[in-house]
């Protein structure tokens, strides 16, 4: 027995050598598994935490299911009116708004730094990727005061216009275009007269596709996960995203224990619409660009 | 008419079309980028003084590197550029080590459930930090937590999890979780653009998969293991959602605990203007050079590796 499965050990591990196929590495897969499970635990205890009453979740075992599940989500709806999903409809325009006006800024610019040779090139590429090591968040607070001082504080436009620029999007977008835009192409429709709009419009963007849909995902999770931008620049509830919505329930509900029931809710509803457009749009998604940028 | 013809020719260089299509980025930039710099820098340079005798008025003066001075040598700033390394020095570490031990058996053969894992892994990275922290917040909580319920259960002594020690770990964990993913993406797709002969070859030599791991893989993963380094410091300066989020079901976080946090509340909650701006700068400014040096040590490396 012992010779047996030493034998075909030996034999696995040279087959696989040259194919690549055989039995299962269950080590890695165990560990693999259990980040897995690390990272899966916190949603699935909300998935089980929203089902259950106030006096259930203080109570009960964390992982055992309730029987508010119903109350709960009519409870977060009606709460002041609907505002939850004002809420989420607010983070839908702040992000999907935003993201949408940041790729198509980041394809321009990313197309005239790839396939453009004119004066100030280096200069303009060198200050935009400046631009991506800079820590944006602490540029937030004179943001504020230069939107105040513009008088559009507290609008929509506030928290809007600042996540529009996105520097890094701008670099992918070169990297990709310089890969994905062949200049010849560029030179025939030129020489068949086409304007440089066009072109950009007709042949480089549909090009640029694939690519550009990586810098519209990361920019829209960008925009949906800030918290510091819409909290400085808003203080009217009702045009709050998802975000700093939460945080007020959850700094509310140190006095009332309901409200934790709202928050739990409210954070399982805003985590399935980006789960499933993550899932939806892995295949699409080039992040090898992530890791192939630097070497661009 | 004749002119027509040559006109192709002269269109071959435009030089009104790239600027135009840069016009957009360039204004924005300046608007959001340039100008917040500015005006932090100017900011922290002025200060309000009241001028004119007993009922005069506080007005703008400039006080040089007072603001500077004054923000440096505050024990509150110090100490939450303490709290921060610490934090840092438990989450960077784990989220890249973690990070690179995943992508690394993610690209062995025979691996089950690899796409699953993969998937599963990448999840927190569609989660907002307040999410997560109000996630993890009620794993810590006392009255909620599953870990304690279970410790307990089996009569083991309970976690404090929102102690005065206990909060860099469990800071350090949410970090941990929500970044683990983007950059176990990052590696894992350098590891895919290797090509397989580079390996394949010590693999019939006999090499063991660990060998080709620490030899071969983790050598070429330098590049991509920088970039994630410096997302990762950049990263961790700006940590503010998850500790103010954390902070509504903690006493042991106050309202300066990070340098961040000091930054917001001494520009709105003690109306020190310059002071915050001032900090804000020193901030900016640190990330840019720490940055900078990691590009510079990478640069040199992969130009090292293409010769």
């Amino acid at each position: 027995m012992t010779a047996v499965a030493s034998a075909r050990r030996i034999g696995s591990s040279r087959g696989t050598a040259a194919r690549g196929r055989g039995t299962t590495q269950w080590l890695p897969t165990i560990i693999l598994l259990a980040a897995s499970v690390y990272t899966l635990f916190p949603i699935l205890w909300v998935v089980t935490a929203s089902t259950k009453t106030a006096g259930e979740l203080f109570s009960t075992f964390s992982l055992a299911p309730g029987t508010g599940f119903l109350e709960n989500l009519v409870d977060l709806s009606t709460y002041e009116g609907g505002r939850y999903w004002l809420w989420a409809l607010n983070s839908l325009i702040y992000s999907g708004g935003g993201a949408l006006l940041s790729t198509l800024v980041s394809a321009l610019a990313g197309f005239a730094l790839a396939r453009y040779n004119f004066r100030g090139r280096s200069v303009v590429f060198t200050v935009l990727f400046a631009g991506v090591l800079l820590p944006g968040i602490t540029l937030a607070i004179p943001q504020y005061f230069l939107v105040a001082q513009a008088g559009i504080a507290n609008t929509y436009w506030a928290v809007l216009l600042p996540s529009i620029i996105n520097p890094f999007g701008i670099y992918l977008a070169t990297i990709y275009a310089q890969g994905a835009v062949p200049e010849e192409t560029i030179e025939a429709a030129r020489i068949d007269g086409a304007s440089e709009w066009r072109i950009f419009r007709s042949i480089a963007l549909p090009m640029m596709a694939p690519g550009l849909v990586t810098v519209f995902m990361l920019q829209f999770i960008g925009i949906w996960n800030n918290f510091l931008l819409p909290f400085m620049m808003l203080s009217d509830e009702s045009k709050f995203p998802l975000t700093t919505g939460l945080y007020m329930l959850l700094n509310r509900g140190t006095g009332t224990p309901v409200l934790y029931t709202y928050a739990i809710m409210g954070a399982l509803l805003s985590i399935i619409p980006l789960v499933i457009l993550m899932l939806v749009l892995q295949r699409y998604w080039k992040l090898e660009l992530l890791s192939g940028s630097l070497k661009g | 008419m004749t002119v027509a013809t040559a006109q192709p020719r002269h269109r071959i260089r435009p030089r009104v079309a790239p600027w135009a299509f840069l016009a957009p980025a360039i204004v924005l930039f300046t608007l959001f980028l340039v100008l917040p710099i500015g005006y932090a820098i100017y900011l922290s340079f002025v200060g309000l003084r009241v001028q004119g005798g007993a009922f005069g008025t506080r007005q703008q003066v400039f006080v040089g590197f007072e603001n500077y001075i004054n923000a440096l040598t505050d024990p509150e700033l110090v100490a939450s550029l303490g709290r921060l390394a610490t934090f840092g020095f438990i989450s960077v570490p784990i989220t890249l080590g973690g990070a690179l031990l995943v992508a690394l058996l993610l690209d062995l053969p025979r691996v089950r459930f690899a796409r699953f894992s993969r998937t599963a892994i990448f999840l927190p990275y569609a989660v907002p930090g307040v999410i997560a922290t109000l996630l993890w917040g009620f794993m810590y909580l006392p009255t909620t937590s599953p870990i304690n319920y279970v410790l307990s259960a089996i009569g083991w002594p309970t976690i404090n999890f929102l102690g005065a020690q206990g909060i860099f770990g469990s800071l350090a964990n949410i970090a941990v979780w929500a970044s683990l993913g983007f950059n176990m993406i990052v590696l894992y797709t350098a590891l895919r653009s290797i090509p397989v002969e580079v390996y394949e070859a010590a693999r019939l030599d006999g090499a063991s998969e660990w060998q080709i791991a620490r030899l071969i893989k983790i050598p070429l993963l330098a590049p991509a293991l920088l970039l994630t380094l410096i997302f990762s410091l950049i990263g961790t300066l700006q940590a503010y959602s998850e500790p103010t989020t954390l902070k509504s079901m903690s006493n042991s976080i106050s309202n300066s605990f990070f340098p961040l946090m000091k930054v917001y509340r001494d520009a709105f909650g003690v109306d020190n203007v310059s002071g915050a701006a001032a900090m804000s700068v020193v901030l900016a400014l640190g990330t840019l050079a720490v940055s900078v040096v990691l590009l510079r040590v990478l640069q040199r490396r992969t130009f090292e590796g293409t010769r």
